[in-house]
């Protein structure tokens, strides 16, 4: 009877200039997801009532309304959820679904789309956080604190940008804060890895 | 003498360096030999996974490729690395056509990966491969009447690697109760620390880090012990803005799981990296580490 629901109301709902339908969309996103397809959902709201993130009230939508957002067809609305993007992968929704679905990788995969479609909600920290997170790690095969804190530190107010500086400098004194970025030795054979991958085109 | 090729990752480098410190002391006081993975590169913790999966993979590939050729089984001190390899690994190990791509990648730089070389976590090392026991062996500071809250975090446990228990673990505790502490029961211990969280969403980051530590220290925990280094530094450098955002008063200690079993086994708590931190370990551990010499002579 699930079945019979969902796809009628998928149907109905999604937008006609669509080639595939959205669930459909977002089931061939789930590579590394060995779970079962959300249309397997029961609609418990354990993923819900186990997140720390949605049980504080920071979610716009919760995981589980994700869910069923993404099985009615309302796409527009789950791609400029924060829901994805304030998901800290801490895997507790994924180990407690009753069907044994992956939400966490779902949560992976929605960021991933709207990276890749540049759709996210507006005033995010997160996606900007990703990109240059990769960027970095293109150039020099290492992470680096000092890069990234740019990414983030413009969009505090005053007195959190203030917090964060003097936890910086804190750490600065304590000698955990790296001065110079790390790089790896066999950086050419990296990046042609990488482009290997990815076609970036032009060599840096 | 147990052999492993280490995968130190790039928090360690800096940020968590009293990690690095003591887990090679440790491991040398054990018997364990541990190798560091020469040209190791980031595992492209959550960020790459956001962006895209098999760059990302790739990148976890060319260091088990580095692990194999030393044929080792490779060792990640950091939840999130270990979560990032492991799961490479397994993607890798059933799908021929991922590893068939991947190993193109990888002939760039010279590498294959065979699927030989398995993934550990640092503390699995010591609970599994030296085991309880001979820990218990090689004591001689045992941490009598220190309270040990033992944070497990998330990535060592989930997700489900076959069928094990992740919701009842006792691995931690029983590690704690081995070097002679006390491991304190709280409601949090397999909670979030909200990763990377604290930069991407500040506002939810601080409430989880409040919630933890003051569960911790309700269950009167005098020092909370970590295996992950975002864990430490988002429990610990995070404290002082919690308590400004919240008007709490927290000020407990967060240490590396390597630290205590180092003060165990009698190493100098300098050559464990203890001092670095914002928020000091000596007034917790004095007691600890202090009486028991003379205790015992």
């Amino acid at each position: 009877m699930n079945a019979t629901a969902e796809t009628s109301v998928t149907a109905t709902t999604a937008p006609p200039e669509d080639r595939i339908p959205f669930v459909e969309e977002i089931k061939n996103l789930l590579y590394a997801s060995k779970g079962n397809p959300i249309s397997t959902c029961i609609q418990c709201g354990t993923c819900s009532a186990t997140c720390p993130v949605a049980s504080g009230g920071f979610m716009d939508n919760s995981p589980r309304r994700i869910i069923a957002l993404i099985r009615s067809g309302f796409k527009e609305q789950v791609l400029k959820s924060n829901t994805f993007w304030y998901c800290a992968s801490c895997y507790q929704c994924t180990v407690r679904c009753p069907r044994g679905i992956d939400i966490a990788e779902l949560m992976y995969g929605l960021k991933r789309f709207t990276v890749w479609r540049t759709e996210h909600q507006e005033g995010l920290i997160g996606p900007t956080f990703s990109e240059t997170f990769v960027k970095m790690i293109m150039r020099t095969g290492r992470s680096y604190e000092p890069v990234l804190a740019t990414t983030y530190l413009f969009t505090y107010g005053l007195p959190e940008m203030i917090l964060e500086a003097q936890t910086a400098t804190s750490l600065m004194l304590k000698g955990r804060l790296p001065l110079l970025p790390a790089r790896i030795k066999r950086l050419e054979n990296f990046k042609r890895m990488i482009r290997h991958i990815i076609p970036l085109g032009d060599k840096e | 003498m147990k052999k492993y090729a280490y995968f130190p990752g790039c928090s360690l480098e800096k940020m968590a360096h009293s990690y690095h410190m003591s887990a090679l002391e440790t491991t040398r006081a054990l018997g364990i030999e541990l190798k560091e993975l020469e040209d190791w590169n980031c595992c492209g913790a959550t960020a790459y996974f956001h962006v895209d999966e098999l760059l990302a993979f790739t990148l976890c590939a060319r260091n088990l490729a580095m692990a194999e050729k030393e044929k080792l089984d490779l060792v990640a001190p950091c939840s999130g690395c270990y979560k990032n390899m492991y799961f490479t690994r397994e993607h890798l190990k059933h799908d021929a056509g991922l590893a068939e791509h991947i190993n193109e990648a990888l002939s760039e730089d010279n590498l294959h990966y065979a699927g030989t070389s398995s993934v550990r976590h640092l503390i699995e090392v010591f609970v599994q491969d030296v085991g309880f026991d001979a820990i218990k062996a090689k004591v001689i500071k045992p941490l009598k009447g220190l309270r040990v809250a033992p944070y497990y975090g998330c990535q060592i446990l989930r997700p489900r690697k076959a069928k094990e228990d992740v919701e009842q673990p006792r691995f931690f505790e029983d590690l704690i109760s081995a070097i002679g502490a006390e491991p304190v029961d709280y409601l949090l211990r397999l909670s979030c620390c909200s990763g990377a969280l604290i930069i991407t969403n500040r506002r939810a980051a601080l409430s989880m880090v409040r919630n933890l530590l003051e569960c911790a220290v309700r269950s009167k925990a005098a020092i909370i012990a970590t295996a992950c280094p975002l864990c430490q530094v988002n429990l610990e450098c995070y404290q002082k803005q919690v308590n400004r955002e919240f008007g709490t008063d927290l000020n407990v200690p967060v240490v590396y799981f390597t630290q205590l079993v180092g003060l165990a086994l009698g190493i100098p708590p300098k050559r464990l990296g203890i001092g670095s931190e914002l928020v000091a370990v000596m007034p917790a551990i004095a007691d600890a580490i202090e009486s028991e010499p003379a205790l015992t002579k």
